[in-house]
């Protein structure tokens, strides 16, 4: 009965935290739930009369919706930068943040899963894939191991968090038994999940651009660059709108780890780039139709090279370890990795693949207004788990969210790291 | 206070231990697993043949219901010692369509929006088969036009089916005379099958099918023709609601110039197997080891 | 006792002959067949003869066989020869004595329901396809009853070449939502 009524504190304590906040806060909340208001309302309409109102036809059948999921789960992923330092190499200016990258990283998962959601055509039936009412046709469908595998990250993450958290509320140290081996699980899922994810086109021998090795180690070189760089600045905003204390030797180091990381990214796409040019097989067409269009075809090129430029300038200023001290271009390389990332992992990794297609049509799928209103809705229900989730943790972790109510345990300082 | 006996496996293992309540909540579970499992919906691919009957009667009175047509929907099973194969002549495809149009006929494609199984592609003679320069939107006034061949790709029925091994609820896959179904009352609509298919053979229902009751084919089979819904995949099924039957598929019937031919690959006496014998067949991508069902042949 | 071995042997054998038989009133039904060295004389419909054209003996019982290789203006000058023009005309295929048949190169006349042997003179490789339901449009059951056509059913034996068809339409290209389908 005590737990019971030390959640009930825990849920009205929290419901009372996410209530509270200056104007900017509620600004913040209030463009979320417009955005998913609108969101909600084009995906009824797509509901309504079906995906014809996407941009995504026979030729082009996976578009924005897969694009940002496939971006997401990388985002997913990218806690592992900060798990590693905080938990294998227990370097404290890390460790006291990693809670902030398992809390994106859990978000990233419901946004993930909300655009699983929104693409397929049935979405009643998507327990179909649960078993023991669905089947799910393992061993030899990659979807199938996905939503295995994503689930899994998600449920580990959750956690992770929610026990760490509430145990600091409830002012004791969490059960290093439990966490610890959760943690270090959580390292190979997070390769693992954004593998499997590769694995999901890199096994589709249909389409050959996917169709290449490179593909796994290339999302994961280019997810441990795009994840930090959310991370980095939500990490500065929580510095300046909270009293969460965030060392800039674990900003810098991040930094330091997704200069590394875009280099690898770079390098891959680079490696990639050869193969097509030189061996020159009629597979050239897809690179070529993104870098250079093909005849008359030239709709991703501005893409191709926008994405490649942003790429380089961020590594360039990440690099650069002046350059990743000063928080003007800090900012700067994390704006420009997010969107190369995400242009590079959206229009440049979904439609190339479909375009030519198979039987050497070429669709110009450009995402519609529908596509565009439902990933916003997502994308903001994303932010919003975030923000609510940040809006416990962070007073929780500063010790001035806690039970009033002393445990019955000899009380240890509460402590998240 | 004396236990009630329990009947059931797990009671012989715990004798002692057991109780009401456990049997209880063993007995609950079943009962629930039962609920969920026997009457809800399954795969039409595991339901025993009765009650694959009764679903079916009930698709029936729900699509007369709904479109006013007594459309009958059979559960033709395979039949023994056979796997169909097809053949297709190139050097007598004239590029007129009038398979096209056939097949959606028969097998009740949507109208409005427009969806083919069938694409025909017109080729250059110069090139030979070159997919890259394919153009299946050609509309002279008659063909086959000077300089082109004509190339129509449909479902290849694979062997070896890279649209059965990704789908991740198993609504797809190869019956045992081969034809590769979907079960429309499963399929999610991901479309993973269409990533993976080298053919673009896969088509989906991007909005509610439009087929006007007056168009509507009634003679139909659960895993072929019946009216689909939308945010469901379908293709080519070989016209299994006439080939089960010792039919030829439609196309086959219906193109002028005798370019298809069909038959069964276990049956020596086959034309398919004098075709594989007597013509050089070759088969589409082949380096993807699709292995299809469906051969290419020069009759000349 | 031995008495009735030898009648009794006798009916045994009887017996067993008459069962030998098939049972009256039952066919054994054709076994299931593909298109194997194919069908000798194919059920075919009937030729596509031109409205009033046949029986020709009805015009040319009365008119005397005029050998001479010429192109005809008295009378089916409607038909143009283009098949093989340069080497054969009319006769080399209708039988000069009587029109209602046709003639193989030996001199045998084959009747019009059977000109699939005249054209397989030349077109051999064709009439093997065709016997073996692999050349024409294919029409009937693949396990059962092939329903054949006559070479004439498609081919013009005057003017044998494919006119070429007016295609069905093509498909609409994939549609931006908004804009037509």
């Amino acid at each position: 009965m005590t737990f019971a009524r030390r959640f009930a504190r825990f849920v009205r304590g929290s419901v009372r935290l996410v209530l509270q906040g200056n104007s900017v806060y509620w600004a913040w909340i209030a463009l979320l739930v417009v955005l998913i208001g609108s969101g909600v309302a084009a995906y009824l309409e797509q509901f309504q009369t079906g995906l014809m109102l996407t941009s995504m036809r026979d030729p082009v059948s996976w578009g924005f919706y897969i694009g940002n999921f496939t971006f997401l789960v990388g985002v997913a992923a990218a806690a592992v930068v900060l798990v590693i330092p905080a938990y294998v190499y227990d370097w404290k200016p890390i460790r006291e943040i990693v809670i902030i990258g398992e809390l994106l990283a859990v978000s990233a998962i419901v946004m993930c899963m909300l655009f699983v959601m929104v693409d397929i055509g049935q979405p009643g039936r998507f327990w179909h894939m649960i078993p023991p009412w669905g089947h799910l046709n393992l061993p030899s469908s990659i979807l199938a191991w996905d939503a295995v595998v994503l689930n899994a990250y998600l449920v580990v993450n959750f956690v992770v968090v929610t026990h760490i958290l509430y145990r600091a509320f409830c002012r004791r140290h969490y059960e290093k038994r439990l966490v610890v081996p959760l943690v270090l699980l959580s390292i190979p899922m997070a390769v693992g999940i954004h593998t499997v994810t590769a694995f999901l086109y890199n096994g589709l021998a249909a389409r050959p651009y996917w169709n290449s090795s490179i593909l796994a180690p290339q999302f994961l070189a280019s997810a441990f660059c795009a994840g930090p760089a959310i991370l980095l600045v939500v990490l500065q905003l929580l510095r300046r709108f909270t009293r969460f204390e965030i060392q800039d030797q674990a900003i810098w180091k991040v930094a330091e780890l997704m200069a590394y990381a875009m280099f690898l990214n770079l390098f891959l796409h680079g490696v990639e780039a050869f193969k097509e040019y030189y061996s020159d097989t009629e597979h050239l067409l897809y690179t070529q139709y993104w870098f250079q269009g093909l005849g008359a075809e030239r709709t991703l090129v501005p893409y191709a090279w926008t994405a490649v430029t942003l790429n380089l300038l961020a590594f360039v200023l990440f690099i650069l370890p002046a350059a990743r001290r000063n928080p003007l271009t800090l900012n700067l390389g994390c704006l420009a990795t997010y969107s190369g990332c995400y242009i590079e992992k959206g229009m440049g990794l979904i439609i190339p693949g479909f375009t030519p297609d198979t039987l050497g049509e070429i669709y110009r799928y450009a995402p519609s207004i529908t596509e565009l209103r439902v990933a916003a809705g997502v994308f903001a229900v994303g932010f919003l788990v975030f923000t609510l989730m940040l809006r416990v943790a962070v007073p929780i972790s500063l010790g001035e969210f806690q039970d009033e109510v002393a445990p019955e345990l000899p009380a240890r300082a509460p402590a998240i790291a | 206070m004396k236990h009630l006996p329990v009947k059931n496996a797990t009671a012989g293992a715990c004798e002692s231990r057991c109780s009401r309540r456990q049997f209880a909540s063993i007995a609950s579970a079943a009962a629930a697993g039962f609920l969920l499992t026997g009457c809800g919906s399954r795969r039409l691919r595991e339901m025993p043949r009765e009650r694959l009957r009764q679903a079916l009667d009930e698709m029936e009175r729900e699509y007369a219901a709904k479109r006013g047509v007594a459309v009958k929907v059979a559960d033709t099973p395979p039949l023994p010692d056979v796997l169909f194969g097809y053949a297709l002549d190139l050097s007598r495809c004239i590029g007129c369509r009038r398979c096209v149009y056939a097949c959606v006929e028969e097998n009740n494609q949507s109208r409005d929006p427009q969806l083919h199984w069938i694409r025909v592609l017109q080729m250059e003679k110069e090139k030979g088969v070159d997919f890259r320069h394919a153009n299946p939107y050609y509309n002279p006034a008659k063909v086959p036009e000077e300089g082109h061949f004509y190339v129509p790709v449909a479902c290849q029925q694979c062997r070896n089916p890279p649209c059965v091994k990704t789908c991740p609820t198993g609504a797809t896959w190869m019956e045992p005379d081969g034809i590769v179904v979907i079960d429309y009352e499963w399929c999610i609509g991901c479309r993973c099958c269409m990533a993976a298919c080298p053919y673009g053979a896969r088509h989906f229902n991007w909005a509610e099918p439009g087929i006007p009751a007056a168009e509507l084919n009634p003679a139909t089979h659960y895993l072929g023709n019946r009216p689909r819904p939308k945010g469901v995949v379908e293709k080519c099924t070989f016209c299994i609601q006439r080939v089960r039957k010792g039919r030829y598929p439609a196309c086959v019937e219906v193109c002028p110039v005798g370019a298809r031919k069909f038959g069964n690959l276990l049956d020596k006496d086959s034309e398919i197997r004098y075709i594989i014998e007597n013509k050089r067949v070759l088969v589409l991508k082949q380096e993807l080891n699709t292995l299809p069902k469906f051969f290419y042949f020069y009759a000349t | 006792m031995t008495r009735f071995v030898l009648p009794g042997l006798l009916l045994v054998a009887l017996g067993a002959l008459a069962l030998d038989e098939a049972p009256k009133g039952a066919p054994t039904p054709p076994p299931p067949r593909g298109a194997g060295a194919g069908e000798e004389h194919p059920e075919v419909p009937p030729p596509p003869f031109s409205e009033g054209i046949f029986p020709c003996s009805a015009c040319h019982a009365d008119l005397k066989p005029n050998r001479t290789r010429r192109v005809l203006t008295e009378m089916h000058d409607d038909i143009s020869l283009r098949h093989d023009e340069q080497h054969r005309w009319c006769l080399d295929c209708h039988d000069a004595t009587d029109r209602d048949w046709l003639h193989l190169a030996s001199g045998e006349r084959v009747p019009f329901e059977e000109s699939y042997r005249l054209c397989g003179q030349c077109h051999g490789e064709k009439l093997r396809d065709w016997r073996a339901g692999v050349h024409g449009r294919r029409t009937g059951e693949w396990n059962g009853h092939k329903r054949y056509l006559l070479c004439a059913h498609c081919h013009n034996p005057h003017a044998p070449r494919f006119q070429a068809l007016e295609p069905k339409p093509a498909p609409l290209p994939p549609g931006r939502p908004g804009s037509q389908p």
